[in-house]
């Protein structure tokens, strides 16, 4: 089995960061995995994404066009990623982020409220990591252990004192998100 | 002790760098490979294993420092990407001439002229085929995943230093920067320089009073003596042709269309191969790992095999020409390319299979 995600919002909001806690917490699990950015000058301001694949098996091509999940964090993304969504994948968009609605009948839709919910917290910074608990949540695809785990050794270099704030966020994505279809 | 790290292609080579026991890196900032640098100075290897980190003023200061270093029979490396390569080339033709080992990573963008940062292929010719002037020839190692970039580390410079020859690993902007799971080797020792005396008699380490010095020189004026100096290179070619080609092959045992491929490009086309599979079409791909030395023997057997074969590279047609030399242009060769940055997916490849086929 192998599972495609990609990741696409503005720059800066955490999306690389979000890709590579998912992505350790695959390699925790023993998967295959691999992580792939949009490296280019639309890190700050633009359109960034990430493709982060998990496989049971030697993954071929990091970049891909379809998958089994799209996380949209803005309008431009919805329209750029809704297309590639392999039929009955799921589709995760921001209420706050887009202005007009998905429309495909073939997969699974979930809105979910992050950007309004980590500004009502006090902590914009959030954000990722409640889209992260909602994804993981409707997914499965790694277990909730495993995030925790990725987070403890991914930010341990930097300060051991955000783990129960994101952790506290992740929370709140799993129980913020909501199926639209 | 072997360790299992989430790593970007570019980290995995620092990290490599270090547990093999590199002396010295010295290196020029550029995207899409400053994670190099980056992550070798984060690491402060000078405290533990004594490795010099250097960031030079210019990528023509580095190589020459390479250059130097080599010369002291010191395991040195440089890194940059195709614009900071370009500005290296007289410096890597110097290497050669003076015969000195050494390695070069070249994490390839778009080009000409300053290009862009995406990923390219487009150095392929460069690299293969010169670059800086005279007949030389440098061995070329083209990894396809982030363990392949730590591996290739150890295994440019033993080859480096087995033919006193600079080695590159021509890397691209996609391998660079995506992150995979690599196992990286234990901690080897520095060789101290009483093992270098006795492991590179050329080296110059200072002279004692018993022995001759050793010069370290690309400079012959004598042209006979120049002539029967490129007679010995051109034999050491011969010799790294014949021992050290490296090729991976996929699907290839009952192949109807084949896919020649390297690095990055050879990662997509994996995927175009296995859908193709799933759909019927006998596909497969063949991936020099070696670019000089080029899988030449092993490619020119499949020119009874096949009808013709597709070379998809990130540039305008350049490994195509070593494809049509390795089978004689007896079977047409096709090529699928994209550049200036934009990769293709593996959808694309999979179209031109088959329309290919359809033809």
């Amino acid at each position: 089995m192998q599972y495609e995600i990609i990741i696409s919002g503005f720059g800066g909001q955490g999306i690389l960061f979000m890709g590579k806690i998912l992505t350790y917490a695959g390699l925790l699990e023993g998967k295959e995995i691999t992580w792939y950015p949009s490296y280019g000058p639309e890190q700050r301001g633009g359109t960034a994404n990430v493709t982060v694949i998990l496989s049971n098996k030697r993954i071929s091509s990091p970049i891909l066009n379809e998958y089994n999940t799209a996380i949209t964090l803005n309008q431009p993304s919805l329209e750029k990623f809704e297309k590639t969504i392999k039929s009955n994948g799921t589709l995760i968009y921001d209420k706050y982020g887009i202005t007009k609605m998905p429309t495909r009948k073939d997969i699974q839709i979930f809105e979910i409220d992050a950007i309004n919910s980590s500004i009502k917290e006090g902590n914009s910074k959030m954000f990722n990591m409640i889209i992260l608990g909602g994804l993981i949540k409707v997914t499965k695809i790694v277990k909730i252990e495993s995030i925790t785990n990725s987070l403890k050794k991914t930010i341990q270099e930097y300060n051991q004192k955000f783990l129960s704030m994101n952790q506290y966020a992740i929370l709140k994505g799993m129980n913020l998100i909501k199926k639209i279809k | 002790m072997e360790e299992i790290k989430l790593l970007k292609g570019n980290e995995a080579i620092a990290y490599a760098a270090i547990r093999y026991g590199v002396d010295g890196y010295f290196g020029y900032p550029i995207t899409p490979q400053s994670e190099i640098m980056e992550t070798l100075i984060k690491e402060r290897p000078w405290e533990t294993t004594g490795m010099i980190v250097l960031q030079a003023e210019s990528e023509i200061a580095a190589i020459n420092m390479v250059y130097g270093g080599a010369a002291c029979g010191k395991k040195v490396m440089t890194s940059s990407s195709s614009p900071g390569i370009s500005l290296k080339q007289e410096g890597i033709s110097y290497m050669a001439g003076a015969e000195l080992p050494g390695l070069i990573v070249n994490v390839m963008r778009g080009g000409p002229g300053l290009g862009t940062i995406q990923p390219s292929q487009a150095d392929y010719f460069q690299t293969v085929k010169g670059g800086g002037h005279g007949d030389y020839k440098i061995i070329v190692l083209a990894p396809n995943s982030v363990q392949e970039m730590a591996d290739h580390v150890a295994l440019g410079l033993n080859l480096a230093f087995k033919y006193k020859n600079p080695a590159m690993i021509l890397s691209d902007g996609v391998i660079g920067q995506m992150m995979e799971k690599v196992i990286l080797p234990k901690q080897c020792q520095r060789k101290t320089e009483r093992e270098i005396r006795k492991s590179y008699p050329w080296a110059t380490l200072g002279k004692s009073k018993s022995c001759k010095p050793n010069i370290i020189t690309s400079v012959e004026l004598d042209s006979f003596l120049m002539e029967a100096r490129n007679l010995r290179f051109q034999k050491k070619y011969r010799t790294i042709e014949k021992n050290e080609v490296l090729y991976e092959e996929f699907f290839c045992d009952d192949v109807e269309y084949l896919i020649v491929a390297f690095g990055s490009a050879a990662r997509i086309s994996q995927k175009a191969v296995e859908i193709a599979r799933g759909i019927g079409i006998k596909a497969g791909l063949f991936r020099p790992i070696t670019l000089y030395p080029f899988p030449m023997k092993k490619l020119n057997s499949y020119k009874e095999k096949l009808k013709d074969i597709l070379v998809v590279e990130l540039n305008a047609g350049q490994m195509i020409e070593d494809v049509k030399l390795a089978v004689e242009c007896k079977i047409p060769v096709k090529h699928y390319g994209r550049f200036g940055g934009i990769v293709p997916t593996p959808q694309e490849i999979l179209e031109k299979i088959k329309n290919e086929i359809n033809k």
